[in-house]
């Protein structure tokens, strides 16, 4: 394990961004902190965690995929895809880091997703522990330690020190990178935050969140549910909670007309939208109450059937905080989770 | 950008043929600019086809693999993308990707050796058409083919002419068509698919491949387990929104399968498992 | 003036339903904790014993709610509704604007429902509750003149509740009622408040500062469309930008130009309709003072055409809609866009 002194943390910024694009948590103007990339002056941010999730470095919510160029009746199919170069989003949670992974089920899997996985191969996540998480945190009841983030680097952050450790081999690399600016260090008191950040864990009002009703093969339970009419009634079916969501990946391909060629662009979509399954000839999710339902299912059971019974959700509690009705998957789960099982 | 393969990157298409089926459907023959196939496939599987700056959408690919010249998609004309492709004449490019999603089972046990009974309905000819020329092909892996097709109007048959010219002639297959509504030139069989397979009294030693319209499909499966078939013997494909055809998109799932990658064939014992919401 | 309680709205409701007056009523739920609560639909008066609540945080405006739930086909009422009975809503004063506005606009059966306007002292913005008191709220006692926050971090802390307040509160334009069936507790007067105070330094800066600030906000945006689907004066059928066939549709900015004119179009769209509720900003979850957009439309109105506000009566014609002979003349304004330009 390294350690470094937070007086000399900019130090170890600017180092880092010597060698590769540096992104961080910043604090903006309204307060709240999102990725940015780290240039002399930038602080890194105290907020526990950003409005929107990380998964924007590997599935941004507009990228480029190719070119057409048509000409008469002819077309040309034109690749765009760049080389990725190295690059480093330091500060992410724990169940961020685990919505990466949930994200590679999906994009990672045959066939392969180019676009995500050359991204992917290229950025090096530090994750950093939460020694004050905050009261819509539910992580653990996805069994997720915030102590503990996983990664290519973990660090802790205490008083005065920033420790380090590198779990792969990207992470060693980084780590020798900063070599000069760390030293060798114990991890007494790492092992110290450990232990009061697992007390406080214990207090969080959402820890006792139970998802020992849910998983595969639990569709028959929950579709027909009556419950589903109540808790989607007021539902705006705005975007908000799957866009600030770390592992809400759908998407949507359209091709824009720039006048000099056809660009097609993937960008994220959302299956609250009522266009999101409309057809020519129908929609077979008509009503916002089905589209509701598709997303907490889809969290909840039909991704744990696919994935080996792991959870579409890592408690982040971002749709807790921005869903403009206070509606979520923790209200969801407890309203259809506490029923017996007739 | 280095070699790897990336599925939703498209090939180029050359429409070289347009055939016109019916009054909102034409089938289109498609092969790469060097004159190939652009991939192969086997019957059921769908491919992506777009027009760049129109858009991007399934179609079921009704040529047999068989077919070693090119592609053929039968397709009504519906919405954005079907619109462009109704006004486009030879020598037209596009870009097609695929293949997507399963296949019937036709080199497997539960086709081989059986008896089949293909139920189309409009437009669900379609991906039936692969699967028939397929089994025509290897004639000798199979029993007894019978076809029951019906449209609204006898204007609204699709592929007509090889139905009766080479279909209808073929020894032990057994074709049936029905129109919706009578009509002073239509001699042939008059009502509904469903009805006629209850006419036909169909027994239950065979397998039934039955495509169309969502109502005619419930309908038809109704009326083959009244007739004593199981819903392992009925096999249907489906038709949901797709982007991606790779399952990543998130659109076309019913529960926790993809139609794009899981389906779109399915068997009727395994849609019956998944949740109402199609 | 007496303080307003979750029992007295629950009282009514009670009554309500039981009497037979209402079916269903539109109030806020309780949820995880204080500052949790949810626009709802309640059905009994089981329901709305055990799960009703008012307080502080009961923000959402409901008066959009109403149109699904009042809707009629052919004279019939959908089926939302018992025919023979209305629908109860809550009406905090700024909604009772964007009710009136929707009955201007034909989007409600006013006979389907019955208005109770609620005494309104404003509403608290948790986000501001945070910045004082720190993460990890585990209650917020706003029973009181000020409010009480207990947090798993900090010591318990007495916020003055001005301090916390809603910019939309802070900057209330009316604690009057323009419409109810009934009362709980007072109706106030129309405020002579400060609310185009942000305009007025945004009209101050030169065109390539404002150019910036309105970048800078707006490439924040990450196209949820919660400003449009929460706001009351957007109620298209069909909105433009979710028809493909618009040739605007988009799901997300393909290019920073796309990225403002969602913003700009919608400002456009709803001039001379928006009653400036602030439901658009308090909904956005990249906090873009979207609100302000708005004010800047309302407050030229107010200039060019004299002092309109839209949901002050039910009928009134907007100025952008009507004709006066007195009307600023087109070159006037022109000019005016000149000078800031």
């Amino acid at each position: 394990m390294r350690k470094i002194s937070l007086q000399k943390i900019d130090l170890m910024f600017a180092e880092i961004a010597n060698n590769m694009s540096l992104y961080l948590p910043v604090d903006q103007n309204d307060g709240k902190a999102a990725y940015t990339k780290w240039e002399e002056g930038k602080k890194w941010s105290n907020a526990l965690n950003t409005v929107k999730s990380p998964k924007d470095f590997f599935f941004p919510q507009t990228e480029d995929m190719m070119e057409f160029k048509v000409e008469g009746k002819n077309v040309e199919v034109i690749d765009t895809r760049k080389v990725s170069e190295d690059f480093v989003v330091f500060g992410v949670r724990a169940c961020d880091v685990k919505a990466f992974d949930i994200l590679d089920r999906v994009f990672l899997v045959d066939p392969r997703d180019s676009y995500y996985a050359t991204k992917r191969e290229h950025g090096i996540i530090v994750s950093v522990a939460c020694t004050r998480p905050s009261e819509t945190c539910f992580c653990s009841a996805f069994g997720i330690d915030p102590a503990e983030p996983k990664a290519d680097v973990s660090v802790w952050k205490t008083e005065d020190e920033l420790f380090m450790q590198s779990n792969t081999e990207k992470g060693e690399k980084l780590l020798k990178m900063i070599e000069g600016l760390t030293e060798e260090a114990n991890d007494e008191k790492v092992k110290e935050q450990k232990e009061q950040i697992s007390k406080i864990m214990k207090k969080l009002p959402l820890a006792d969140l139970d998802t020992s009703k849910f998983g595969g093969g639990k569709t028959d339970d929950f579709f027909k549910a009556p419950e589903w009419d109540e808790l989607s009634e007021t539902c705006l079916g705005c975007g908000t909670c799957t866009f600030v969501c770390p592992t809400c990946q759908c998407y949507d391909i359209k091709d824009f007309n720039t006048g000099k060629g056809i660009i097609r662009y993937r960008c994220w979509d959302s299956c609250m939208y009522s266009e999101f399954t409309r057809m020519a000839h129908g929609n077979n999710r008509n009503s916002q109450k089905e589209r509701f339902r598709q997303r907490f299912m889809h969290k909840l059971v039909y991704y744990p059937e696919n994935n080996d019974g792991i959870f579409g959700c890592v408690g982040c509690g971002r749709c807790v905080s921005r869903c403009p009705i206070s509606m979520n998957i923790v209200k969801v789960m407890k309203k259809l989770g506490g029923k017996e099982n007739e | 950008m280095n070699n790897t393969n990336e599925t939703l990157i498209p090939k180029v298409g050359v429409i070289t043929d347009v055939r016109i089926d019916t009054a909102d459907i034409k089938t289109f023959r498609v092969v790469t600019p060097d004159g190939k196939k652009a991939f192969e496939h086997m019957p059921g599987q769908c491919a992506m086809l777009s027009i760049p700056g129109v858009g991007e959408a399934m179609f079921s690919i009704t040529s047999s693999p068989t077919n070693t010249e090119y592609m053929e998609f039968s397709i009504k004309k519906c919405g954005c993308v079907t619109e462009w492709l109704h006004q486009a004449e030879v020598g037209q490019q596009i870009t097609i990707r695929g293949p997507y999603g399963n296949a019937f089972p036709v080199d497997s046990d539960e086709f081989k050796g059986k008896k089949l009974l293909f139920i189309a309905g409009g437009i669900g000819i379609a991906p039936l058409r692969s699967v028939i020329n397929y089994c025509r092909y290897y004639r000798d892996d199979y029993k007894s083919i019978n076809l029951v097709y019906g449209s609204r109007s006898m204007d609204d048959l699709v592929n007509y002419n090889e139905i009766i010219n080479e279909w209808a002639k073929d020894k032990e297959m057994y074709v049936y068509l029905t129109v919706d509504k009578e009509d002073p030139d239509w001699v042939k069989h008059v009502g509904f698919v469903p009805n006629y397979v209850k006419e036909l009294k169909y027994t239950p030693d065979r397998v039934a491949i039955v495509c169309g319209p969502p109502i005619m499909i419930k309908f038809t499966v109704a009326a083959l387990k009244e007739l004593g078939f199981k819903d392992t013997q009925i096999y249907t494909t489906m038709e949901l929104r797709m982007k991606c055809g790779v399952g990543k998109c998130g659109r076309c799932n019913i529960g926790s399968k993809y139609v794009c990658k899981d389906g779109p064939v399915f068997r009727y014992d395994e849609l019956g498992e998944l949740p109402d919401e199609y | 003036m007496q303080k307003i309680t979750s029992e007295m709205l629950i009282e009514k409701a009670t009554e309500l339903l039981t009497n037979g007056t209402v079916s269903t009523v539109l109030g806020w739920k309780k949820g995880e904790c204080d500052y949790d609560v949810s626009p709802a639909e309640f059905k009994s008066v089981e329901e709305v014993k055990n799960e009703f609540i008012y307080n502080d945080f009961s923000a959402a405006n409901l008066s959009k709610y109403l149109i699904k739930r009042t809707e009629k086909v052919h004279g019939q009422a959908l089926v939302f509704l018992n025919p023979e009975k209305k629908i109860l809503v809550f009406l905090k004063p700024c909604d009772t604007y964007s009710f009136n506005q929707l009955l201007t606009e034909h989007r409600l059966d006013r006979e389907s429902v019955y208005a109770v306007g609620v005494q309104c002292d404003g509403m608290i913005d948790i986000e501001k509750v945070k910045k004082i008191a720190g993460d990890g709220i585990l209650s917020v006692d706003c029973s009181g003149e000020d409010i009480i926050v207990k947090t798993l971090y900090n010591d318990d802390m007495t916020i003055a509740k001005a301090d916390v307040l809603a910019e939309r509160c802070v900057n209330c334009k009316s604690k009057k009622h323009v419409a109810y069936d009934e009362l709980l507790g007072e109706t106030g007067e129309v405020i002579d408040s400060n609310r185009f105070d942000e305009v007025e330094k945004l009209e101050k800066m030169t065109a390539d500062e404002r150019f910036a600030f309105w970048q800078n906000e707006l490439s924040k945006c990450i196209r949820c469309n919660a400003c449009r689907d929460a706001c009351p004066a957007c109620t298209c059928e069909k909105c433009v930008f979710d028809n493909p066939k618009s040739g605007v549709e988009n799901k997300s900015p393909a290019n920073s130009f796309e990225e403002k004119l969602f913003h700009i179009i919608r400002a456009y769209h709803v001039a001379g309709r928006c009653t400036d509720c602030g439901e658009c900003s308090r909904v956005c979850p990249q906090n873009i003072p979207l609100h302000l957009l708005n004010r800047k439309f309302i407050k030229d109105m107010n200039e060019f055409y004299g002092d309109y506000q839209a949901g002050a009566e039910v009928g009134s014609r907007a100025p952008l809609v009507n004709y006066t002979t007195s009307d600023i003349e087109p070159g006037e304004v022109f000019d005016r866009g000149d000078e800031d330009a």
